[in-house]
């Protein structure tokens, strides 16, 4: 008999489970679209702070360049490397080029990219609010009559919308270099023939729906840390708290994203 | 409550009569605790009010519903005639023009230093060339008695160092109303005395209306017209400093003589 009500307690806890869970959710993505919303009100509002532009743009592109290349460079190699053996089981080694270049616009380069920046860029957002939040330096921001989402978060989501596309761009070329050297350098695949595969199947519609992913996940991630970091609580802590689940939930959302964005564009 | 008619009366200009500052009836209330229960208060222009009360009792919520940092359950914050709880967000921005704010730790911003901390709400709302810029924080720390720190980063500035240039940025703009969060807490006694001349040398010199939360009855009695008391989420007695020192209410005779009540001793 006493089996029962804990069996009913058991279930009344797991249905609390389930229910805080929920409602943290989506406490998580009220903020993500209040961050959103808020940053698109302030975006076109004055004054337009030009020196912080430039100076997120630099964190996010120009400092990014060499995490994004190898990172690109690397996975170009390794397609090269796979395909060429997988390939060369029914003699289409020719067509490794091709299946570089396509994989490589429009899915690894800005997936993976976007990942690299999530975890260089989306942390170190999150972080920084954070850290502005828990020692009042956001208070301080809305008592001195400016508005912290467009001081703060607007240069940053727009630099880093604005930097993914030229990131992956950037990416996509070392990618292709990566193949290249490895097929005709190590695997004496003929030079002049792996050129022309690269681009005979690649159209410019890949390379440009691969930038466009770029941009959205390049929202997505700022827009994800910024939120994480802008709503901190909890001290040093919370900060670093903020900073894990801000890597951990942009990087799902952009795999999830990629997804249905890869669906719709394609 | 005699400003029970002026909730409605925005526009009407502020007049000498009217309170700086008129707090109706507000209420608040985190994660279901009510913090706040039903305050009412006005400040008079040019009045030093400073409220004082227990540690957790909910002063620092206070504080920042006063410039709109927190935005109540329920009732009316009148800032010279106009309602900030019922403005918009551009407006509030433009309400807040007229605060100048003193965080407990300073909120200085880490990634600036000591001048542009203080030159940061100049060159956001003014269009004063770098020469006035400079000139008006050199004025500034001349006020809060600070000079040749102007190069310093903030993490090399003492507790009380980081409050005075706290303050020096607060005062930039030459706001209407002064709000200090703890000015003193954590200094030590010899560094909150001159934190007190200092904010009573201001208030002679710049003739603003002051807000101050402590729990220093020391420096209370220093700075203060008139003093509140906070306790369980209201305002239980407001007095000028000599008649708040002869209240015979039990708990304000334990406060000032710094004795344990019975409740919490038991």
């Amino acid at each position: 008999m006493s089996a029962e009500p804990e069996a009913v307690s058991r279930a009344g806890a797991f249905l609390e489970r389930v229910g805080t869970n929920g409602i943290h959710l989506f406490e998580e993505v009220g903020r993500f679209f209040y961050i959103l919303h808020t940053t698109i009100y302030w975006a076109f509002r004055r004054p337009f702070d030009g020196r912080e532009w430039v100076r997120q743009m630099v964190r996010v592109g120009v400092d990014s360049i060499p995490v994004v290349g190898l990172t690109a460079m690397f996975t170009g190699m390794v397609m090269a490397l796979q395909t060429y053996r997988g390939f060369e089981r029914f003699h289409a080694e020719g067509y490794v080029a091709s299946v570089v270049a396509l994989s490589l616009t429009r899915e690894l380069a800005p997936v993976l990219a976007a990942l690299m920046i999530a975890g260089r860029v989306g942390s170190s957002l999150a972080a920084e609010l954070g850290t502005m939040r828990v020692t009042e330096q956001i208070d301080a921001l809305y008592a001195m009559a400016v508005e912290p989402v467009q001081y703060l978060v607007v240069p940053r989501v727009g630099a880093t919308t604005l930097m993914l596309p030229p990131l992956v761009a950037f990416a996509n070329g070392l990618g292709i270099f990566g193949g290249y050297s490895i097929a005709v350098g190590l695997l004496g695949a003929n030079p002049v023939n792996y050129w022309d595969k690269t681009f005979q199947y690649l159209d410019l519609n890949d390379v440009f729906s691969g930038l466009i992913k770029a941009a959205v996940f390049g929202l997505i991630l700022s827009v994800t840390g910024c939120s994480k970091g802008f709503f901190t609580t909890g001290g040093a802590e919370g900060v670093g708290r903020a900073t894990t689940s801000a890597v951990v939930m942009a990087s799902l959302v952009i795999l999830v994203s990629d997804f249905f964005l890869t669906k719709i564009l394609f | 409550m005699a400003t029970g008619t002026r909730a409605n009366g925005r526009g009407a200009g502020p007049e000498q009569d009217t309170p700086t500052i008129a707090v109706i009836d507000l209420w608040k209330s985190f994660a279901g605790r009510e913090v706040l229960r039903g305050v009412n208060l006005e400040v008079a222009r040019g009045e030093s009010f400073v409220i004082v009360g227990g540690s957790g009792v909910g002063k620092s919520v206070l504080l920042k519903h006063l410039i709109g940092l927190i935005a109540p359950d329920r009732g009316h914050i009148i800032i010279d005639g106009e309602d900030l709880t019922q403005s918009d967000p551009v407006r509030c921005l433009a309400l807040r023009r007229k605060f100048g704010m003193s965080f407990q730790e300073g909120a200085l911003f880490d990634s600036m230093n000591v001048f542009e901390n203080i030159a940061f709400p100049l060159r956001r709302h003014t269009a004063m060339t770098e020469g006035e810029i400079a000139a008006r924080v050199r004025e500034c720390l001349g006020l809060v008695h600070l000079d040749g720190v102007e190069l310093k980063a903030t993490n090399e500035l003492s507790g009380g160092m980081r409050r005075r240039v706290g303050f020096a940025r607060a005062i930039a703009l030459q706001p209407e109303i002064l709000l200090f969060d703890e000015p003193n807490t954590g200094l030590d006694p010899i560094t909150a005395g001159v934190v007190n001349s200092v904010i009573v040398e201001m208030r002679e010199h710049l003739g603003v209306t002051m807000v101050t939360i402590t729990h220093d009855m020391k420096s209370a009695f220093r700075i203060a017209d008139r003093i509140a008391m906070l306790r369980s989420g209201r305002i239980v007695a407001s007095a000028s400093p000599e008649a708040f020192r002869s209240l015979s209410d039990p708990y304000i005779q334990k406060f000032l003589a710094g004795e344990p009540l019975e409740e919490d001793v038991a």
